[in-house]
């Protein structure tokens, strides 16, 4: 004997939010099952292992059917097949969409192609995470990617009208979006160490003061592109490093500052020139977008590596970082005030970001 | 030619990407009534047209109206081949012909296609311009309203209760057509489809004509039901109870409300008793027919003979002369009359019956004293006599002439005049509760019919009734039909039935006797009645209908199921059709047994909405009987269960039947304690002296017509003869005179199995009535299912005792899962829980169950449960109070309404943010309730852990471009909504699906098919009810269920036949000025 067909359907559709958290980490009704057996479900209702699998291959069909509609939220909200409660709406867009951090930060700056899912099996045995969940991952983000390229406006509002996402997951959204728009390097060996939240973050901050809605919120253009012109600006900053006087007379202002506030006040005094230089070559060449796509790894390169070589703390780069930007207005020479700032506010907070002790 | 249709199509959304070069849709849409089509623009390239298209107008006769829903369909324009059907809509515009239903048909609506299932949706309006023409009403019945509700609808009151109207059309099916060959399967889906939506708006239209006919205006009770007979055709037939209904004036409404509240389980509830245990055979009959049973029970008398006689096959022999003479088909068996619990069981003459109908005229036609109410007005039934029932098998043969279905007609007809006879013999004018229904396998058919022989108030049913009475229950001012020609036709019945008037309490009256104490129609125990103390009563009682307000229960009620399966030779033709006829009797035997013991086991002793369905596969014949078990205070406390060994002198297994013995009574004890059934110590305390005080005989009394003596079954276990002295001695002796004889291992299993029923999962009830006895605090909180199984039955060659093991488990299984599922409703009960059998292929079962699982309060409950008890009896200690305390509860007027239960309804989406007042209630409630516990979830809705400001920000972000969420429609099998008032019925809601694949493992395989065609099913549903305005709907069923699978062609196709009632319901805390609605909560706080 054996069952050839076996459904529940309610009026309302109850979707169990445990085993819907199962599904999504893609595992087969019988490791579903088992799972449930081992948290004890066994003890509800005086159920049994068949009762178990009936429900748990009931509820995978049903997240399957909706799964379409998870595609595309605002369709769930007024889709007439299933009745869902819609505060049970909001929780299923919202666990649908989120993804594990470690398989983000695998797939951070690549592409989002035909070529990066087919390796997507690679990634599944690095990180752990099941093929068919890091397949719904990746299906995510070039879905979102997909549909908020090309539209106007803030990324992050787009993202959650479309969405209807969440604030914190609907911004996580917006720093995928970005790196894989502006296909920043992250998978250097040295770059290994920085979590999915660091360059999340980095992207929040780049996205807000780099891009041209940050500057005026009224113009209609792209958020996922950073601003050309500033880019171009940018390179004017070089005379902070290219004339000796304005060089010496910065690296005094800042020395006096921290004078006997930190403790490598030495290593900073005997470093600051190349300090100085590589935050401003570092700018200058971002007209390039292969140096754009190289930002993270310069700032390690040139900047994180040393400071930590000579074991700077987390206060006491923030005190170099905040009176190296305060010092340059007060140079007579320099003219380049507001640049200077929009720069040097990113590029600081990053570093404080993406500097581990 | 009085109506005016206007069809306005808006918008369309989420269609289907019809060009795979654009990934775009061409959309137009066609508006089709009857011949008449008109065509919108086409809205090039979106998935999102906005047609805004002008009104079309359809001027038509209202004849039309009825009949024919709208068609719409939405297609994909092609410029250089043919354009490509995206899927259609029909709407049923009959809810707009009534004045007082809907006014207009507007909204969104699924759109459907049979191959593909839903493919977006459509917005469109609909309106009717009725001429107010006098003569409209002579050609079609416009304005009559109709109702699958089997009571008196909520916000009506029944002004006459005219009686029993039936009709049925038959056709070709489409399906079946040499056309099919050559169209598209899609084609002859769609074509099956609008034959069916028209055939039953033909059929409603002239059950409508027969009920203005006769003076009503609405159907209440309507049971419609198709026959899909294969080759010979389709029959469309529908059952009702005409009725002249009066609306409620906003005034009175609240009355009904108040009632509604206080009794939520008063839904549908009617009074009928029954003696199931008793054989309801009559010797008049017997003895006329050359037929030895009359039923699974028959009277004892007959057994020696229905051994010696090969028993069912000769009483066909009148009816196949009969059918030879129509030259039409071959009846082989005669119908079986089956007391289910014992009523009547017996022959009519067919032959002569089916003469005599057919010359009468249409009029006299009506005279089936028949109601397929279930549940009526206090006080409106009397006596209730016992289910009566009857089956036949029918050979189908090719319908030659659509427009005289004589045939099938006549059948029916023989089967009414049965149960007719079955309810006269049992003393009783009328049928209450009653229901037809068939199962088709090929060319055979078993057309089987049951309801519960009742005697009815005449004060009810005569004129002048209305002055008198003074009552607002009343319900007729006018002579009935109905009950005018039952008195003509039997005045003894009728005379009777009028002495019976003043005798009755109000409270049990309806379980004492209908019948003559000195002259039973069969063998029963009769006991006075433990409260009037005056009338005397059977002492078990079975009926088809819902415990009436009035009846008084001890303890709660529970679902109580006998399961068969059967093996049966294939056969072809006659010789299959006598095969089945053969093993009814048996089978309807065996499943009363099983119900029997069950009951007894639960220490019940009535059973309410019986519902006992046999079909038939190709190999194996499916028996279930569902009902509900209850102990009714006014019948004597049931009798254990003894089990006789046959070895008396072998020590082991004198050793295993007392270890059996024991189980079986610490069973019964343990169901006692969680049914809480606990009946007035000045009973259980001395129930010997009671019953040997009325010389009453504890013994069961079963004969049985059963030749096959393997089978472990009841037996008397003294002498033979009902007077014997012996039966006196031993009822002092001992109580426990039902006795279970153990004589081979199959018994034993029976036993065993008997002993393994599941128990119910903590927190959990079941019925299949509208709501659980002892039950009366439901929250809003509701949900109605639909579950389906099909299990392949692998080994070949079972036999019946396996088969019957493979059978209960399912059942059993699917009941475990149910309860799982809904296991977050938890303190909950499932109601109006309904299974259907089939069989659809060789070794395979399918089994489908609706119900509606449905919250209640377990704080109040508890309070409820208490002053029920000290109403009845100060025997109360044992019951167990928690500490509890209603999240529900409302802190507004704790201090007017402690007790909480219409809070529970009132502020319940608002509960959850009090829970900082909690404390401070459960304050108060130690003031009110003696114990009260903290319940930390409410009872809603618990299944949403979203956090508030989550939620808020999602809700804010959710303005989209497709317009508002969908409302949410609710679904209900029950004739009403926990914690609300239903306000207005919309009209009946009655479709017809078929759904079709050819890509079965694409579509997630059987089980994926079917699940999204339910759900799409629903859906439909829910859009035509937000379209009418409502917000529910109300007594849905699921009628028909027919699923068919090729796999290996990787085809499936399946047919579902809902319905229901739209509804319009307003919570219960919208409403002004409730009186305090539960009495009994109020007295409970006062007793504390």
């Amino acid at each position: 004997m054996s069952m050839e067909l076996d459904v529940f359907v309610g009026n309302t559709t109850m979707m169990d939010m445990n085993i819907y958290q199962l599904w999504l980490d893609g595992l087969t009704v019988n490791e579903a099952v088992k799972v449930r057996m081992d948290e004890g479900a066994l003890l509800e209702c005086e159920a049994n292992k068949e009762v178990l699998t009936s429900d748990t291959m009931d509820q995978f069909r049903t997240f399957q059917m909706c799964e379409r509609l998870l595609h595309f939220p605002t369709k769930l909200a007024n889709q007439l097949l299933f009745q869902i409660p819609s505060q049970q709406q909001g929780v299923l867009i919202e666990k649908y969409y989120e993804f594990d951090c470690v398989f983000a930060r695998e797939l951070l700056g690549k592409k989002l192609s035909k070529g990066t899912k087919k390796d997507l099996d690679d990634v599944s045995c690095r990180t752990g995470i099941t093929l068919k969940s890091c397949r719904r991952q990746f299906d995510n983000f070039k879905r979102v990617f997909k549909v908020v390229e090309e539209l106007k406006g803030p990324l992050e509002e787009n993202i959650q009208h479309h969405f209807l996402l969440t604030d914190t997951l609907a911004r996580d959204y917006a720093a995928i979006v970005f790196f894989a728009n502006s296909r920043f390097e992250t998978g250097k060996r040295k770059l290994q160490y920085l979590s999915f939240q660091d360059f999340a973050f980095c992207a929040g901050q780049l996205i807000r003061y780099w891009t041209i809605g940050a500057v005026d919120s009224l113009v209609e253009d792209k958020d996922v592109d950073l601003e050309k012109e500033f880019l171009h600006e940018l390179k004017d900053l070089k005379v902070l490093v290219n004339d000796k006087d304005m060089l010496d007379q910065h690296k005094v202002l800042v020395c006096a500052a921290l004078q006997g506030k930190i403790k490598v006040y030495r290593l900073m005094e005997a470093n600051f020139k190349n300090l100085s230089r590589a935050l401003i070559n570092l700018a200058a060449k971002l007209t390039h977008t292969k140096d754009v796509r190289d930002l993270f790894i310069d700032l390690v390169e040139k900047f994180i590596e040393p400071c930590r070589y000579d074991e700077w703390t987390m206060a006491e780069i923030t005190l170099f970082l905040t009176h190296y930007t305060n010092a340059a207005h007060c140079l007579g020479t320099f003219s380049h005030q507001m640049v200077w700032d929009r720069y040097m506010g990113v590029i600081k907070s990053c570093i404080l970001q993406m500097y581990h002790e | 030619m009085p109506g005016k249709l206007k069809a306005k199509i808006v918008a369309g959304r989420h269609l289907p990407v019809m060009d795979r070069a654009s990934d775009l849709t061409d959309a137009f849409v066609e508006v089709k009534f009857g011949n008449t089509t008109f065509k919108t623009d086409v809205f090039p390239k979106s998935l999102n047209p906005q047609w805004n298209s002008e009104w079309f107008k359809f001027e038509v006769d209202d004849e039309d109206l009825q009949d024919e829903p709208l068609q719409i369909t939405v297609l994909d324009h092609d410029t250089y081949s043919a354009n490509d059907a995206i899927g259609k809509v029909y709407i049923d515009i009959d809810p707009l012909l009534s004045i007082e239903a809907a006014t207009r048909i507007s909204g969104w609506f699924p759109i459907y296609d049979t191959i593909h299932g839903i493919r977006g949706e459509i917005n469109v309006v609909v309106k009717v311009d009725l001429f107010n023409d006098l003569n409209c009403f002579r050609q079609s019945s416009c304005g009559v309203k109709f109702f699958c509700t089997t009571s008196i609808p909520r916000c009506y009151r029944a002004a006459l209760v005219h009686g029993f109207v039936e009709e049925l059309v038959v056709n070709e099916d489409p399906e079946y057509q040499w056309i099919d060959r050559i169209r598209t399967p899609r084609a002859s889906n769609e074509a099956r489809q609008r034959l069916i939506s028209l055939m039953s708006g033909e059929l409603q239209r002239k059950i409508g004509l027969k009920v203005l006919e006769m003076g009503g205006n609405a159907v209440v009770g309507y049971l419609q039901c198709f026959d899909l007979e294969g080759e010979s055709g389709l029959v469309v037939r529908a059952i009702g109870t005409a009725c002249t209904l009066d609306k409620l004036s906003p005034g009175t409404a609240p009355n009904t409300t108040t009632h509604t509240n206080a009794h939520p389980n008063t839904a549908p509830a009617s009074n009928a008793c029954n003696s199931p245990s008793k054989d309801s055979k009559e010797p008049v009959f017997s003895e006329d027919l050359p037929h030895p049973f009359s039923g699974p029970p028959t009277p004892f008398r007959t057994l020696p003979s229905s051994t010696s006689s090969p028993p069912p096959f000769s009483p066909s022999k009148p009816c196949s002369r009969q059918s030879s003479s129509s030259d039409t088909d071959v009846s082989l068996t005669p119908k079986m009359g089956m007391g289910s619990g014992g009523s009547a069981g017996k022959e009519t003459g067919p032959l002569k019956t089916l003469i005599r109908q057919q010359t009468q005229s249409a009029l006299e036609q009506r005279e089936f004293p028949f109601f397929t109410l279930t549940f009526f007005p206090p006080g409106f039934l009397v006596h209730v006599g016992g289910v009566v029932s009857a089956r036949s098998v029918k050979l189908l043969d090719r319908i030659h002439n659509p427009d005289e279905p004589e045939t099938r007609d006549a059948w029916w007809e023989e089967i009414r005049q049965e149960i007719k006879s079955h309810a006269r013999a049992l003393g009783c004018h009328a049928v209450v509760g009653y229901s037809e229904s068939t199962s088709i396998c090929e060319e055979v058919c078993i057309l089987s019919a049951s309801g519960t022989a009742a005697m009815l108030n005449p004060r009810f049913m005569r004129e002048g009734c209305l002055d008198t009475g003074g009552s607002d229950h009343r319900l007729s001012r006018q002579p009935p039909l109905v009950v005018a020609g039952s008195e003509r036709n039997d005045t003894e019945v009728g005379s009777a039935w009028l002495g019976f008037e003043d005798a009755s309490p109000p409270s049990c009256g309806f379980c004492h006797i209908p019948y003559d104490e000195f002259n039973m129609p069969f063998p029963a125990q009769l006991t006075n009645c433990y409260r009037c103390r005056r009338q005397k009563v059977p002492d078990v009682l079975f009926t088809t209908i819902d415990l009436p307000a009035e009846a008084a229960v001890t303890g709660k009620g529970c679902l109580i199921q006998a399961r068969l399966c059967r093996t049966k030779k294939k056969a072809q033709g006659e010789v299959n059709a006598t095969a089945i006829s053969n093993l009814l009797p048996f089978m309807e035997y065996e499943l009363h047994t099983q119900l029997m013991n069950k009951l007894k086991l639960r220490s019940m002793n009535a059973l309410f909405g019986l519902r006992i369905q046999i079909s038939v596969g190709e190999n194996m014949l499916l028996g279930l009987a569902s009902a509900t078990g209850v102990y009714l205070s006014a019948l004597p406390a049931p009798s254990g269960i003894q089990i006789a060994g046959k070895t008396p002198n072998d020590v082991n297994y004198e050793q295993h039947i007392s270890t059996m013995q024991k189980r079986i009574n610490d069973t019964i004890a343990k169901n006692k304690e969680l049914y809480n059934i606990h009946p007035p110590k000045l009973f259980t305390l001395d129930p010997e002296a009671f019953t040997g005080l009325n010389t009453e005989s504890l013994e069961e009394v079963v004969g049985s017509p059963i030749p096959d003596r393997q089978r472990s079954r009841l037996f008397r276990s003294t002498s033979e003869s009902s007077d014997d002295l012996s039966e006196l001695d031993l009822s002092h002796g001992k109580k426990d005179a039902f006795v279970l004889e153990i004589d081979d291992t199959d018994a034993v299993e029976d036993i065993q199995s008997l002993l393994t029923d599941a128990p119910l999962p903590s927190g959990f009830y079941s019925c299949n009535t509208e709501v659980m006895p002892g039950i009366h605090n439901w929250t809003p909180s509701l949900q109605m299912f639909t579950s389906v199984r099909v299990y392949r039955l692998s080994n070949a060659n079972l036999t019946n005792h396996g088969l019957n093991k493979i059978f209960t488990e399912l059942c059993e299984n699917l009941l475990k899962t149910l309860y799982f599922k809904l296991r977050s409703m938890i303190p909950c009960c499932l109601c109006h829980v309904n299974f259907t059998v089939a069989a659809p292929e060789e070794e395979l079962i399918q089994v489908a169950v609706t119900a509606v699982a449905m919250s209640f309060d377990k704080e109040t409950q508890q309070a409820a449960d208490k002053t029920v008890k000290k109403g009845s009896a100060d025997n109360e200690e044992q019951l167990q109070f928690s500490m509890e305390l209603p999240a529900e509860t409302s802190i507004n007027q704790p201090t007017t309404r402690p007790s909480g239960v219409s809070e529970s309804a009132m502020v319940h989406s608002s509960s959850r943010d009090r829970c900082s007042t909690w404390l401070e209630l459960l304050r108060l409630k130690a003031h009110t309730i003696r114990r009260g516990s903290v319940k930390t979830i409410s009872s809603s809705e618990r299944c949403s852990p979203l956090p508030d400001g989550r939620s808020r920000s999602l809700r804010s972000t959710r303005s989209l471009p497709c317009g508002a969420p969908v409302s949410v429609v609710k679904m209900t099998p029950l004739s009403f909504l926990p914690a609300t008032r239903i306000v207005k019925y919309l009209g009946i809601i009655n479709m017809f699906f078929i759904r079709e694949t050819t890509s079965l493992r694409e579509e997630g395989g059987v089980s994926g098919f079917l699940h999204s065609f339910i759900a799409e099913v629903f859906a439909m549903v829910r859009a035509h009810v937000a379209a009418l305005g409502g917000n529910a709907v109300v007594s849905y069923s699921m009628k028909e269920c027919v699923f068919m699978e090729n796999p290996n062609k990787n085809q499936a196709q399946c047919l579902i036949n809902v319905s229901g009632d739209a509804v319009i319901f307003v919570r219960e805390s919208d409403q002004e000025a409730t009186p305090p609605l539960v009495t009994s909560s109020t007295a409970a706080d006062g007793a504390t």
